[in-house]
This record gives structure tokens, C-alpha cells and sequence, in this order.
């Protein structure tokens, strides 16, 4: 007796279809699966047969041979264990094999029989309604998010739910449709707010520049004078993300399951902070079976990279890809993968390796050999890919003093119209603003990379500014956030 | 005609002549010395030799009591360079940011007067003084302690190649010479020996600045030195200066006036109301932005125009954050 259930297996942010073949035969008894099944994968012989038995039904005393096609492609994970239990059960005719029509499957049994939720299932839903199925058993937990990709979830809990489904015994719950209350504003984790930071104006008007023009930001300056509290500040003043990127957002965090439960649509423009110690392989991400790392994880979103100089010289080499192309391919033998990953990149730095460059009450004690190593370590290309760099000095007592700054609601009030207004057509510049610009050109050590960077903040400051034409006290402005390569001067 | 032969010599040797050796070692050499080919070899490098006995070599290195055998030049000017009225600007490698700007600004202001500005091509206020010069357009000279074909520090090279565009660069030593500590006072003696005054920006007390500023006066020429904060290290040496009686450098001006050269007539650049505010903010010590906005009641945004604005009329400067207004205040 043979039947069939269909399930999908990531490949990178895409899910393939997989076939999931039960055929039992007369014979000794045994259980084999069979079609590139990895170890997690294997192991889920153990616990569908705990799942059979403890949902009361029969474990068919039959040699049993499951095959995962097609067989070349690697099956990873535990998500085959739902499907696997179902083809099982329908082979055994426990449950009407023509029933698992237009059904795909994905999740993870218990000993018990329920199911716990897997990594991709918005991917595999996506999948799902890709190749004209119209449900996809799920758990409960998962049933939101297959939601958005368009196929009708059947939320269940125990593995009996599913026979009693299929048997047409039971009907399960609409689940709750995805609204503002359930996704938006009032259940997002709380964001530092920018009214926390006393004075720092020029730090906080940087930030205000890269939220309207997504522009890569490099904080520099001695320690312990706010930087890092800065920039965790910036997602509290990024507008919130469309669809469309939504969707992108939730699919990546999704396969690297991070989805918080109950909120299966990330709204918010997500923000990663890896450690300096992180491997090369977690920020852009790869591995055997290739995993998306912190770059793509922060795809519409911030990355920050506190402590720049400290991470290793090909992590932040390997970033030059994806700050160009926004994304990540990463080639195995058996093809590549892409993982989307256009983030904004903000970064912190200490002038010198001591960090007491830029501070007027200490003394710097690096040498000119640590000091020229500090900078040889950042390569001029990465550098260049900052438009804003700004020095963040000790504040002054008064400054801690006085009242707190200004919310980020009322920041966000004007990145907002800004960013709405970049995706028109671009600004022109006056003609006073274009002979400033080719003044400063002649005047200033500005490159032909340092013209377009200035030009493209001058145009955020009269986007922000709101109006219609670049002037020159928009690019002035933009004239005053240095070169980066300059930092390490003289 | 054994100038060539001599600093050869010394490279060979690598030991510092500017006699001719009574060894026998030398005569030896100079026997096997083919000075066409090497002349040759020179070209080939672009390089070429002014000797002490041609009639090109600059008058004020003659005045030394040991002046070199002859300078190595490389560079697109023409040797008269060095004979033109010249000020050597020098100080600390490791020097404050108020050090990179004043030498800057002296450069600058220097070399738009029309006078030659030479320094030693080394970090801190040498290279600001090279760049300064270079920023108007002037003509500056850089002597190196080393061999005429290396760029040392090499962080300069680039620097040396601007340099070489529009001046010259000069050693007394021969190609390969590698660069060695007991070297430098002697280029400094060079430093001197080419400028008609020298002008010491910042130097700690012991400074390789100061050894040049005692070549000058030795010499018998002026010696500047720019006042400093009496609280800061890197001031001791040019305050210590100014106490033995060099002429304090309040601005380019001072020098101008000591050399008899007229100051070429450059009216300040006007700069706007916001900016004027800003600059009168800046008039009594350095600032950053945060500062700016709580002394003048300005936004943010403003102020980052108002000195972008003041930078481009080269009235302040920057580095790590701080602003400083760079022109002399009346």
C-alpha cells in the first residue's frame, strides 16, 4: 500500500517541493527512510512512531520504506516529521489517503503527538501556493504566519487533530486574521527612545539624516560617550516597513526562526548587533546548508557594528558585497544562494586603538605604528561606503544636566514625509548649490566618491527640510560630515 | 669635480663626508668611480645632482661650515628653486591638532606670499606645512634624511609625489642610502642651512625641531617660534624657544615683515551672518558642534552649514570633532 503527502525543503529562502512517499509491504517489520535525509531528519522515525502511538492510533506492523523526493536534494530539520506521520497514517488507510489533496504538511511532532512549530514556514507556504495547494497543516503556533503567504493554514496541536481533519471529523479554528492590534504598533518590543540622550545635537541630527536618507552612519569618537546608546536608537525613527518588505523581512527571519510567537509579521525594521567576535560565516551568513547571516537578518533593517575596529578584516571585507549588490550569494557545489541583505550599516569606532584621540581630557599613547595599523585594518573602500560620519564628543555636565532631548515620535514625524517624498522624483540642485559643490571640490581633499556622498545628503537635508529644490545650505550641511578617511588624520 | 665622486662615496661607505678623506680607501674608489655612467644612472631615475662647486648650488647652504657636497633633487622644478627666498617650517611628528593647523595655515599662507616653503617631509607639522604650501599653489621643498629615491615615512609618498609635481624634493644622500637615526640632524642642518628663517610650530623640549632651529641661528638666521599653551608638553620646546629670545610668530605676517616680502593682498573671505556668529563663538577656544549650539541658540543643521561655510573660507578647522578658528585673532 503506497500514499503521498506533499511537504517543502529550504534551499537557502526557497522552498522546493518535496514528495513524501510511505509504502508499506509484508515483510519483517522495520522503518527506513530513504532520499538524502539528514540526522535531525532521520531521527524522526523515533518520534512519529511515539507520535502514532500516543495519538491512540495503529503503528502498522509492516516494513515501512518512506522516501523523501526527489531523492538528490538534502532534507534538513525536523519539519518532516508531520508529513512523514501522515503519509504513514494514509499508507495504513488510518486516514483517507485522498483526503491529503491539495494539502501540503509541515511540522514537528512530540513523544506526546503535538506539534511544535518549525523554522520556514512562511517560505514553505509561499511553496505551497507556488505549486496550486491550497492548505498547509501546521501548527498552531505557525498557522499566522503560513496565513500571509496567501494558503489557507489548518492549525493543529496534536497529531489526532490532523486525523480527525483529514477524517472529516473536525473542523479547526479560523485563526485570527493578522490586524494592526495584533502586529502593529502597541506589541512591538520596546525600542530605547531617543529622549533618553541629553544633548549630543550634532550626533542626533546625523541620525535623523541617515533615518530620512537610509544612509550608512559611522560614529566615531573616545569611549563612553554615547555612540552605541545612539545608534540603538535609530530603528525607533525608521518609518515602519511596507508590505511588500515586511513579507521579505518575515520570510528571512522566518527560516532563521526567529519569529517572536504571535506576531508573525516583522513591521519593524529590524536591527542585529553582532559582536565583534562574530565569525565571518555568521554576519553574512553560509554554513553546509547555507543560513542567512546577520547581514541578511538585518535586510531593511540597521546592522550595527559596535566597535568596528575590532572585528576581523575579512568579516568586514565580506560585508563589501552585500553594502554593493544587497544581497549575499554564497556558492556551494551544488549551486548558489541569495540571501537579500540591503541593510543600513551603522557603525561605532574609537579614533586610535587607546581611544582617548578626540577627547581633550586625556592623552593619546598610541604610536604612530598602532596608529597607522588601526587604520590600515579598515580598507578605504569599506570606509567609503559611509556617507555620514560624525565625532561624538565627552558631553558636557551641562549638557547631562539639562532637559531630556527630543522624543523619537517627533523625529520619526519628520523622517516619515521624507522618506515618502525620496521615493519621487529626485531634487535638483540650484545653481548656487551646484557651484558650492564644485567649490568644495576644488577646496577640500574631496574625491569623485565624496562629491556623490555629499550629494546625496544634501539631498536627505532638503528632503527633510521639505522643499522642492537642493540649496546650498543643504550641501554645506552635508560638506560638514567628514570623510571618513579623514578620521584617522593627521 | 669630485663633489659627485664624494657623496657616492659616502654612500658606499655609509658614513656622512663633506670633506674630501685623506684614506686611501677613497682614493681607491674614486679611481674606480665611472661618474658618466653613474650620472647616467641618475638621469635614468630621474634624478639629478647639484654639486657644491656648480654654479647653481644655492648660496645660503654655502654658508654653512659644512655644507654638503651636493643635493640629489628629483621634482618638475628647476634647481633655482632652492635659491628662491625660502622659510622652513618644522616641528613635532606627534603634534596637536592646533600644531597641524597653524602649520597648515603658515604654509598656506607662506607660499601664496610667493616665498618657498621647505620642511623635512616627515609626519605631523612637516607634512601640514608641505600641504598647506600645496593647497595655494605654491612652491615647497621637502629634504629628506634619507636616500633621494626612497619617500620616507611611507605614508608620505604620496604626498612626496605632489610635492614633486610643482617643487622639489631633495637629500644630500645618494640613491639607496637607507634612512638612519644620526641622519636627521644632519638633514636639519640642510632644513636650516636652504631657509632664510625657520619657523619652529610645536616641539617638545629635546625636539629634532629645535636642532634645526639652533642650525639656524648658528647660521645666523631668523628663528620664529609659535607660541604655545605653557600647560602642554608639546609646547615646552618652542616656549623654551621664545624665552632665549626667538621672535614670537603671532602670524604670517611676522615673517613676511622680517623678510621684507610684501604680504600678497588677500581680503578674508566674507562669510554670512550664521556664520559670523559661529566664528565669534569659535574666537576664544576650540569647539565642537554640541558647544556651538548651545553658545549661539542654533539648531544643529545650522551650525553644520555655518562651518562648513567657514571651512571653505579656510576661517576654521577641524580634527576629531573640534572646531578652531584658524585665522590670527586681531
Amino acid at each position: 500500500m503506497l500514499a503521498r503527502t506533499v511537504t517543502h525543503a529550504l534551499v537557502g529562502l526557497d522552498a522546493r517541493r518535496v514528495e513524501v512517499e510511505a509504502h508499506l509491504q509484508l515483510g519483517v517489520p522495520a522503518f527506513a527512510i530513504v532520499g538524502l535525509a539528514d540526522r535531525a531528519c532521520q531521527e524522526a522515525k523515533e518520534r512519529v512512531r511515539s507520535g502514532i502511538a500516543s495519538a491512540e492510533l495503529e503503528w502498522p506492523t509492516r516494513r515501512i520504506t518512506v522516501n523523501l523526493a526527489p531523492a538528490e536534494l538534502r532534507k534538513e530539520g525536523s519539519g518532516f516529521d508531520l508529513p512523514i506521520a501522515l503519509a504513514v497514517l494514509a499508507a495504513s488507510r488510518q486516514v483517507p489517503p485522498e483526503a491529503l489533496g491539495g494539502h501540503a504538511a509541515v511540522g514537528e511532532l512530540a513523544l506526546d503527538g503535538r506539534l511544535r512549530p518549525v523554522g520556514g514556514v512562511l517560505a514553505a507556504a509561499e511553496g505551497a501556493r507556488q505549486a496550486g495547494l491550497s492548505h498547509l497543516l501546521c501548527a498552531a503556533e505557525s498557522a499566522a504566519e503560513a496565513a500571509l503567504a496567501g494558503v489557507q493554514p489548518v492549525p493543529l496541536r496534536h497529531l489526532a487533530e490532523a486525523v480527525a481533519y483529514l477524517r472529516g471529523e473536525w473542523v479547526p479554528p479560523p485563526p485570527d486574521p493578522i490586524t494592526a492590534a495584533s502586529n502593529g504598533n502597541g506589541a512591538t518590543p520596546p525600542v530605547p527612545d531617543l529622549a533618553d540622550v541629553r544633548g549630543q545635537e550634532r550626533a542626533r541630527r546625523a541620525l535623523e539624516l541617515a533615518a530620512a536618507g537610509a544612509h550608512h552612519l559611522l560614529l566615531g569618537g573616545p569611549p563612553g560617550t554615547g555612540k552605541t546608546m545612539l545608534a540603538r536608537r535609530l530603528p525607533g525613527i525608521l518609518p515602519r516597513l511596507p508590505p511588500e518588505q515586511a513579507l521579505e523581512v518575515t520570510r528571512i527571519h522566518s527560516v532563521a526562526g526567529l519569529l517572536a510567537p504571535g506576531r508573525p509579521l516583522v513591521t519593524v525594521p529590524p536591527f542585529r548587533a553582532p559582536h565583534h567576535t562574530a565569525s565571518v560565516a555568521s554576519i553574512v551568513g553560509g554554513g553546509s546548508s547555507p543560513r542567512p547571516g546577520e547581514a541578511s537578518l538585518a535586510h531593511h533593517g540597521v546592522l550595527f557594528l559596535d566597535e568596528f575596529g575590532e572585528f576581523p578584516r575579512n568579516a568586514l571585507e565580506a560585508l563589501r558585497q552585500p553594502l554593493e549588490d544587497g544581497a549575499v550569494s554564497i556558492a556551494r557545489v551544488g549551486g548558489k544562494i541569495v540571501f537579500p541583505a540591503r541593510f543600513q550599516l551603522v557603525a561605532t569606532m574609537n579614533l586610535c586603538p587607546c581611544g582617548a584621540r578626540g577627547d581633550p581630557a586625556a592623552e593619546c599613547s598610541c604610536s604612530a605604528a598602532r596608529l597607522a595599523a588601526y587604520r590600515d585594518k579598515l580598507s578605504r573602500a569599506l570606509l567609503d561606503r559611509f556617507d555620514l560620519v560624525v565625532t561624538v564628543p565627552r558631553p558636557r555636565a551641562r549638557e547631562l544636566a539639562g532637559s531630556p532631548g527630543e522624543a523619537s515620535v517627533a523625529v520619526r514625524e519628520r523622517v516619515v514625509p521624507a522618506r515618502e517624498r525620496a521615493r519621487g522624483d529626485p531634487l535638483r540642485r540650484s545653481t548656487p548649490a551646484e557651484e558650492l559643490l564644485s567649490r568644495a571640490v576644488e577646496r577640500l581633499p574631496l574625491s569623485a566618491r565624496g562629491r556623490a556622498r555629499v550629494a546625496r545628503v544634501a539631498h536627505t537635508a532638503a528632503l527633510l527640510a521639505g522643499v522642492e529644490e537642493v540649496a546650498p545650505e543643504h550641501v554645506a550641511e552635508a560638506l560638514s560630515y567628514r570623510s571618513p578617511s579623514e578620521l584617522g588624520m593627521p | 669635480m669630485s663633489d659627485l665622486a664624494l657623496a657616492a662615496f659616502a654612500a658606499e661607505t655609509n658614513s656622512h663626508v663633506v670633506e674630501e678623506p685623506r684614506e686611501r680607501r677613497f682614493q681607491r674608489f674614486r679611481r674606480g668611480f665611472d661618474e658618466a655612467s653613474y650620472r647616467a644612472g641618475l638621469r635614468a631615475q630621474g634624478l639629478r645632482f647639484l654639486g657644491r662647486s656648480d654654479s647653481g648650488y644655492p648660496a645660503l647652504l654655502c654658508e654653512l661650515h659644512d655644507p654638503p657636497a651636493g643635493l640629489f633633487v628629483r621634482g618638475a622644478a628647476g634647481v633655482e628653486l632652492l635659491a628662491r627666498p625660502a622659510v622652513a617650517v618644522v616641528g613635532a611628528r606627534a603634534c596637536s591638532s592646533y600644531g597641524a593647523q597653524v602649520a597648515r595655515l603658515l604654509g598656506r599662507e607662506l607660499a601664496a606670499a610667493g616665498l618657498v616653503v621647505i620642511s623635512g617631509l616627515a609626519r605631523g607639522v612637516d607634512g601640514e606645512a608641505h600641504r598647506g604650501a600645496l593647497e595655494a599653489n605654491g612652491a615647497t621643498t621637502a629634504v629628506l634624511g634619507c636616500g633621494i629615491d626612497r619617500d620616507y615615512p611611507a605614508a608620505h609618498a604620496q604626498l612626496a609625489g605632489r610635492i614633486c609635481e610643482n617643487g622639489l624634493v631633495v637629500s644630500e644622500y645618494a640613491p639607496g642610502v637607507e634612512p638612519a637615526p644620526w641622519r636627521f640632524p644632519a638633514r636639519n642642518r640642510v632644513i636650516a642651512g636652504l631657509a632664510a628663517a625657520t619657523i619652529v610650530v610645536e616641539a617638545r623640549e629635546r625636539s629634532g625641531a629645535l636642532i634645526t632651529a639652533d642650525f639656524a641661528l648658528e647660521a645666523g638666521r631668523e628663528v620664529f617660534a609659535v607660541p604655545g599653551e605653557i600647560t602642554s608638553s608639546l609646547s615646552s620646546g618652542t616656549n623654551a624657544l621664545l624665552r632665549v629670545g626667538a621672535t614670537p610668530l603671532t602670524s604670517a605676517a611676522d615673517v613676511l615683515e622680517a623678510l621684507g616680502v610684501e604680504p600678497m593682498p588677500q581680503g578674508d573671505e566674507l562669510v554670512g551672518e550664521t556664520a559670523a556668529r559661529v566664528l565669534t563663538a569659535l574666537s576664544t577656544e576650540p569647539a565642537g558642534v554640541n558647544d556651538l549650539v548651545a553658545a549661539t541658540g542654533l539648531d544643529a543643521a545650522s551650525v553644520a552649514t555655518a562651518l562648513a561655510e567657514l571651512e571653505l573660507a579656510r576661517a576654521v578647522a577641524e580634527a576629531y570633532g573640534l572646531y578652531r578658528a584658524v585665522r590670527p585673532q586681531g
